[in-house]
């Protein structure tokens, strides 16, 4: 194979995303102003301790804007009838989904870039371990991207349909991942459901970065972030393959 | 050279090509191969398996069985390398609407590596050459369905790819936007290029293709050249005539060994012995006293040769 094509087919597959899709309402709606919306309502006005909430609320702002491009793209594409054209370049099925995760990642990592300098700014956070925070922001990143891929690979050709999908998953694991409520209060079957979540050992990981109490080792936080990481990309390529041969 | 022969390698080798979806198999132990410099059409009816071809050709489908070459290439081991060599033009319309024209090109022109002063020049030449140079700024979304084709068939061939593969390139555009296209195509040949045209147009297959290749339900019925297929169907002869006034059909049933078709004001008279239906025509003639305002024989064209081989499919 050759490496320089497949560098390129990534480089600017990414690239085109990026100058295409960054500009569209439903990426800046679900990305930013509804995590903007539902800090306002559950942080706002009430007398929390920012230390121990704003690790839930950056890694909530970062799952949402990382998460908010995939969805938009495959379907978008899918129903301009440029997904098959773009596979006649030198691309394939595999290169286009790792660069739509890039395309994801960036966004998502220059917006909660900014939502942690504002936070390391003008709240009082104590920054703890720098090089666990970036690790966290790069695997979460990454990890996100790659669901918002997962969830537009699954679905059809209609980009609306794809949101609403990509709302319905999204929504419940923020209320079970220890954002509102912190993960030593959750008992019961929601425990389960709270370790099984990704987004559970990422607000784990930024509260251990950023000086707030933590329950899981940042060890174990990592190899699941990278596990479910790799799941969503394999599981994104298997379903668009499969597609691809349904026509859809 | 092996022993004094020269080995030619074909531009496009298709080798026992099968797909199936579910039930359905859409293209069944399919082989052809394309020179260099060569015209080539894929023709046949709907669902003859001529889109699932060149979706396999240009490597937007693997097949489950067969093999594929493009200038020697291997398409499955090798798709990033052999991808590089083609220019494709899928059936529907696959540009980036959010785009201007300059835009997509330069999209294209980076997929295939190419330098951003050869991704300039190339692209102001193509627009030019296709009368776009003056909205080259404007989105796509903009443009008329003719206009979006044009930019289509522009970012096929910024990197002048030695094989050129067109889905139904002139389907539903204005007389003016085929032209171009044609003429570009035409040109892109003579420049060496080799193509693989699929369309409906067998008027325009017959007038462009060295040879075509005639699908019918994922299977090779023919491949020959639009005259030497014409040819094999000599014996299947017309004669037309038209009179000056209507008559009904069934006083010509007797003339013809074949059927009798009213085509407008002619009756097409099918026949494998010209002359004898020609004297048989002069006597309902003079027996109902007609005048003749024309007569000729018809060899087959290649829609006829077309019609004979793919009838039955519906």
């Amino acid at each position: 194979m050759n490496t320089r094509i497949v560098l390129r087919s990534i480089s600017v597959t990414a690239w085109k995303d990026v100058k295409i899709y960054y500009k569209k309402a439903p990426v800046w709606i679900f990305g930013l102003l509804l995590p903007a919306f539902l800090f306002l309502a559950f942080f706002i006005g009430r007398e929390l301790d920012m230390r121990e909430n704003f690790p839930g609320f950056l890694a909530m702002s970062l799952f949402f804007t990382a998460s908010s491009v995939g969805p938009l793209i495959i379907p978008w594409e899918k129903q301009a009838g440029t997904f098959e054209r773009l596979l006649s370049y030198p691309v394939s099925l595999s290169t286009m989904v790792i660069a739509d995760i890039l395309a994801g990642a960036l966004f998502g990592t220059v917006i909660s870039l900014i939502v942690a300098g504002i936070g390391l700014a003008f709240l009082d956070i104590e920054l703890v371990d720098i090089v666990m925070l970036v690790v966290m922001f790069a695997l979460g990143n990454l990890c996100f991207a790659a669901l918002g891929t997962l969830l537009s690979a699954s679905s059809g050709r209609v980009p609306s349909n794809t949101m609403m999908l990509s709302a319905l998953v999204r929504f419940p694991l923020i209320f079970i991942s220890g954002i509102f409520v912190p993960l030593a209060q959750i008992h019961g079957p929601m425990a389960y459901l709270a370790y099984a979540s990704p987004l559970t050992y990422l607000v784990d990981g930024f509260k251990y970065s950023l000086g707030a109490s933590s329950c899981v080792s940042v060890s174990i936080g990592i190899a699941v972030l990278v596990i479910y990481g790799v799941l969503f990309l394999a599981l994104s390529i298997i379903l668009l393959r499969r597609n691809l041969l349904r026509g859809v | 050279m092996e022993d004094g022969r020269v080995t030619v390698i074909a531009r496009v080798e298709a080798l026992g090509l099968t797909k199936r979806f579910g039930d359905i198999l859409a293209v069944d132990d399919v082989s052809f191969s394309v020179g260099a410099s060569e015209f080539f059409g894929l023709l046949g009816p709907n669902g003859a398996g001529k889109t699932t071809t060149i979706r396999l050709l240009t490597g937007i489908l693997r097949p489950d069985r067969g093999r594929i070459t493009i200038d020697g290439i291997d398409m499955l081991s090798e798709p990033f390398d052999a991808k590089m060599r083609i220019g494709a033009v899928p059936e529907v319309g696959n540009i980036y609407a959010d785009l201007s024209a300059m835009e997509n090109l330069e999209l294209v022109g980076r997929y295939y590596g190419l330098p951003k002063d050869v991704r300039r020049s190339r692209s102001k030449s193509l627009l030019e050459r296709l009368s776009l140079w003056d909205r080259r700024n404007d989105p796509v979304r903009a443009f008329s369905k003719g206009m979006k084709q044009r930019v289509s068939i522009a970012c096929a061939l910024i990197h002048e790819p030695p094989v050129l593969f067109l889905d139904e390139p002139t389907e539903g555009l204005d007389v003016q936007s085929r032209r171009i296209i044609i003429d570009l195509v035409k040109e892109m040949n003579k420049r060496g290029s080799s193509i693989v045209l699929t369309t409906h147009n067998i008027e325009e297959a017959s007038r462009l293709c060295e040879r075509v290749c005639i699908l019918n339900r994922g299977k090779v019925i023919a491949i020959s050249s639009p005259e030497q297929l014409r040819s094999a169907y000599e014996k299947n002869l017309a004669v037309e005539v038209s009179f000056d006034r209507k008559i009904d059909r069934c006083v010509l049933e007797e003339c013809a060994t074949g059927a009798v078709e009213e085509w407008g004001d002619k009756f097409r008279l099918m026949t494998d012995d010209p002359d004898k239906t020609i004297r048989k025509i002069m006597e309902v003639r003079a027996e109902h006293g007609l005048k003749i305002i024309s007569i000729q024989t018809v060899a087959p064209s290649l829609e006829d040769v077309f019609v004979k081989l793919t009838e039955g499919s519906k």
